[in-house]
């Protein structure tokens, strides 16, 4: 029997943790070695003439060539889009449309391994989370608006709801399917047809869903779906005959947006960064908040937009929470995407990994201190260890800025009133996370914490009746739920 | 009172940590999805075997029937060459003596189940006693149960001291010390009675006797493990655990072995430190363990089922 030892020399040691690989076959996944563009039902060569590569992030490999869309291809598509609009889909009775819709869940579903493995081939996010939360929750994503279609009378009572028309959908690298089904079921639901842009890295689960949508016989134009960079996106917001404007991505480019459409009819709902608290409280279930806060920051590599990436611990149990930080971050298993046992793929973009080294680098030069997981990681593709800053104060950058990635800030609170103050001392105000035994401190937080999400002894619960979305820079309209439906429509009071 | 350690000082009981339900049932499922295979997973299995403490705890148990269990725990399928013993054979007090003598000096244990098991309704000197007979006849290991009734009714005193109690019964025999989970039902409840058994001065915490429903579970093996991460980081003593009851699949004991070295890291990876409470677990591991050597699942026939 060990002897009683003083605490701080004592150490739970996991540097065997190692599992032999178990890498999901990609024998299930068809890649093209070229995509064109999705136009009125159809594959289209783009009048641009240009492709673009995309790659595997883990291994740095050319998946396959895609398609860059130039304005004259996005008004090809938005004629597409407005077509299908005034002719057929605005004219189809609401419970049709609700056919097709389900129909594109129901075939999400039969191909769920399919889409799972072309998103960690494409993205670099882990097999285990494309398969149990990226897919099935953009399958429910369309099962749940399929359901609104034929009741927006009842959503809206009294309020007449109508369709816009045409809307123009930009949306991030960060959950490529997801964010999509986020973006077209409820479009779809409302009546509205649609042109999509997915991320340029990451746009072959959209393609494949493209290819889901043919196969559903969905009249020709109701979606479209162009990929391309930064061009293509401002051509979407720029065109004139566009009603709606919705995007998801950085604040930088949200400001861009809204400069672009300020003075235009076109309506526009903004999802944007953020720099969430994620609080734990004394009287918290510790080891329940230290997986809140793994769970909050280093799922999908930190590349979501409402990671808990400052945490804020209260100082009589700073100390055992970072201890048991620490040993959690330890089992964190950084590699192959493709392997069922990784916890942590690979960044997104070689891009992005230099913006994450970048802030890495600025968080030591303020004098932080900085902790990383001892991990090796793969020679090639673009890796970073979960990495937490401790010794932060709200004055550094990596406190202030988004970071997008696995890169975690922690600071200390006394008093309650003094976190509520620190976590709203941001331009951002997307999602928060509180930890605590006590209801009524849960109450007190959420009512002051100015975050469009909040979570209670839990984080990055996604669902789809739930609305999404932010305050102040972190920009405003709601996704998903009954929310999520009245940023597609007009209605009358 | 015996003092068993005064370095100890002694919490209150119903102060110890709360536990989210929610957030340890998703934590333990978390387990469950490490994928084990290959030589990780023949490592595992063998491992397991080598953590069961191969139990029969009848009214009908015979003397024939324990020799006949100590054979197998020695001998668990000669038909595959080198394969490891069983921890222990898990027995009433009556049976310790016929046990230790068909176990030898093979160095498996022998455990006792002692103080009125399964449900501890007797006064202390008879359990006392029962822990008394059962060391005195050889056995290695003691089983005992506490007190539900009296925990359920906050006397964590009377609890903590009929723990310690019995643990000076025991001499040099390791106490485990049997919760009963499935009567406690909270997991808050779980980790104050693993608290209060690990400052009582048990060597192991065990969820259950195998006679209430539900036994064992992930979530409430994995709140007892972290009782017995912070009892280590806060006293330096490193404690077993027993999940006992309801693990009779291969696949669960994998994940059960995962969370185990997730939770508390390579240190607790053996039968010192960890042990299956099972019956029918280590038939199932065999047949695992050659559907792996040969690559096709044998008939349950060709393993024996002593």
């Amino acid at each position: 029997m060990a002897k009683a030892t003083k605490n701080n020399t004592l150490k739970l040691k996991f540097d065997s943790l190692k599992y032999a690989p178990a890498p999901e076959s990609k024998s299930s996944a068809t890649i093209n070695a070229q995509y064109d563009l999705f136009i009125n039902g159809k594959f289209e060569r783009p009048l641009s003439k240009k492709y673009f590569d995309t790659i595997n992030p883990a291994t740095e490999e050319k998946l396959s060539s895609v398609a860059d869309a130039n304005a004259a291809d996005i008004d090809k598509a938005v004629k597409a889009a407005r077509n299908a609009y005034s002719n057929v889909w605005s004219k189809m009775a609401a419970k049709e449309r609700a056919k097709y819709i389900y129909r594109i869940a129901r075939m999400i579903q039969e191909r769920a391994r399919e889409f799972a493995v072309i998103e960690t081939l494409d993205g670099g996010k882990p097999i285990r989370e494309s398969r149990d939360i990226d897919i099935p929750l953009a399958a429910n994503h369309f099962f749940y608006y399929a359901g609104w279609a034929d009741k927006l009378d009842y959503a809206f009572p009294n309020q007449h709801p109508k369709s816009l028309g045409v809307a123009g959908q930009i949306i991030p690298w960060n959950f490529p399917l997801l964010m999509a089904a986020w973006k077209i079921a409820p479009a779809l639901a409302t009546g509205n047809t649609v042109v999509l842009k997915p991320a340029e890295t990451t746009s072959l689960s959209a393609l494949k869903l493209a290819e889901i949508i043919q196969e559903s016989d969905l009249p020709p134009g109701v979606v479209n779906i162009l990929t391309g960079a930064g061009a293509t996106g401002a051509a979407i917001v720029n065109h004139p005959d566009i009603n709606k404007i919705a995007f998801t991505g950085s604040t930088d480019v949200g400001k861009i947006i809204q400069r672009a459409t300020a003075g235009t009819n076109k309506k526009v709902t903004l999802e944007l960064g953020g720099k969430a608290a994620n609080i734990i409280f004394e009287d918290a279930p510790i080891d329940q908040a230290v997986e809140g806060i793994i769970n909050g920051i280093y799922f999908n590599q930190g590349h979501v937009c409402c990671a808990g990436s400052r945490l804020f611990v209260q100082e009589s149990v700073y100390k055992e929470v970072l201890r048991k930080l620490k040993d959690r971050i330890a089992t964190l298993i950084v590699g192959d995407p493709m392997d069922k046992n990784t916890d942590i793929g690979a960044i997104n973009s070689k891009q992005q990994l230099e913006t994450i080294h970048k802030y890495i680098n600025i968080g030591k030069k303020e004098g932080a201190e900085m902790f990383e997981s001892s991990c090796a990681l793969p020679r090639k593709g673009f890796f970073c260890r979960p990495t937490l800053f401790t010794n932060v104060a709200q004055s550094s950058r990596i406190a202030q800025e988004e970071i997008f990635g696995p890169v975690l800030t922690i600071q200390t609170f006394r008093t309650d009133d003094e976190v509520i103050e620190k976590a709203n001392n941001t331009p951002f105000g997307l999602s928060a996370g509180v930890w605590t035994d006590k209801g009524s401190k849960i109450f007190n937080l959420t009512t002051k914490l100015r975050a469009g999400v909040i979570w209670a002894n839990t984080y990055n619960k996604f669902d789809p009746t739930s609305p999404f979305g932010g305050y102040k820079e972190s920009g405003f309209g709601r996704e998903g739920g009954l929310h999520g439906l009245g940023a597609y429509l007009n209605v009358h009071s | 009172m015996a003092v068993i350690n005064q370095t100890l000082a002694i919490p209150d009981f119903s102060l110890s940590p709360r536990i989210d339900h929610v957030g340890v049932e998703e934590r333990a499922s978390r387990f469950t999805k490490r994928s084990i295979k290959a030589e990780t997973k023949v490592n595992g299995l063998k491992l397991t075997l080598n953590m069961i403490d191969l139990t029969t705890l009848e009214g009908k148990d015979t003397n024939g029937k324990v020799k006949q269990l100590c054979y197998k725990a020695l001998h668990l399928h000669d038909a595959y060459p080198g394969l490891p013993t069983v921890a222990a054979i898990c027995v009433y007090p009556s049976m310790v003596s016929v046990a230790k003598k068909a176990l030898g000096n093979s160095g498996v244990k022998v455990a006792a189940v002692a103080t009125a098991f399964p449900s501890g309704q007797a006064p202390r000197r008879v359990k006392i006693s029962d822990t008394k007979f059962a060391v005195d006849n050889g056995a290695d290991e003691i089983d005992m149960v506490i007190s539900r009734g009296k925990f359920l009714e906050g006397e964590y005193s009377f609890v903590f001291d009929e723990i310690a109690a019995i643990k000076e019964a025991c001499g040099n025999a390791r106490l485990k010390v049997i919760l009963e989970t499935g009567e406690l039902v909270t997991y808050d409840k779980v980790r104050r009675a693993s608290d209060i058994a690990m400052y009582a001065g048990a060597d192991f915490i065990k969820t259950s006797t195998g006679k209430v429903s539900p036994a064992a579970t992930m979530p409430v093996t994995l709140v007892m493990l972290e009782a017995i991460r912070d009892f280590y980081y806060k006293t330096g003593k490193m404690i077993a655990m027993k999940p006992a009851g309801g693990i009779s699949k291969s696949k669960l004991a994998l994940h059960y072995l995962v969370m185990l070295q997730e939770t508390l890291g390579e240190a607790w990876m053996n039968n010192h430190w960890f042990r299956f409470g099972a019956s029918s677990l280590a038939n199932d591991v065999l047949m695992q363990l050659e559907k792996e050597r040969t690559g096709v699942y044998q008939s349950a026939n060709y393993f024996s089922i002593d």
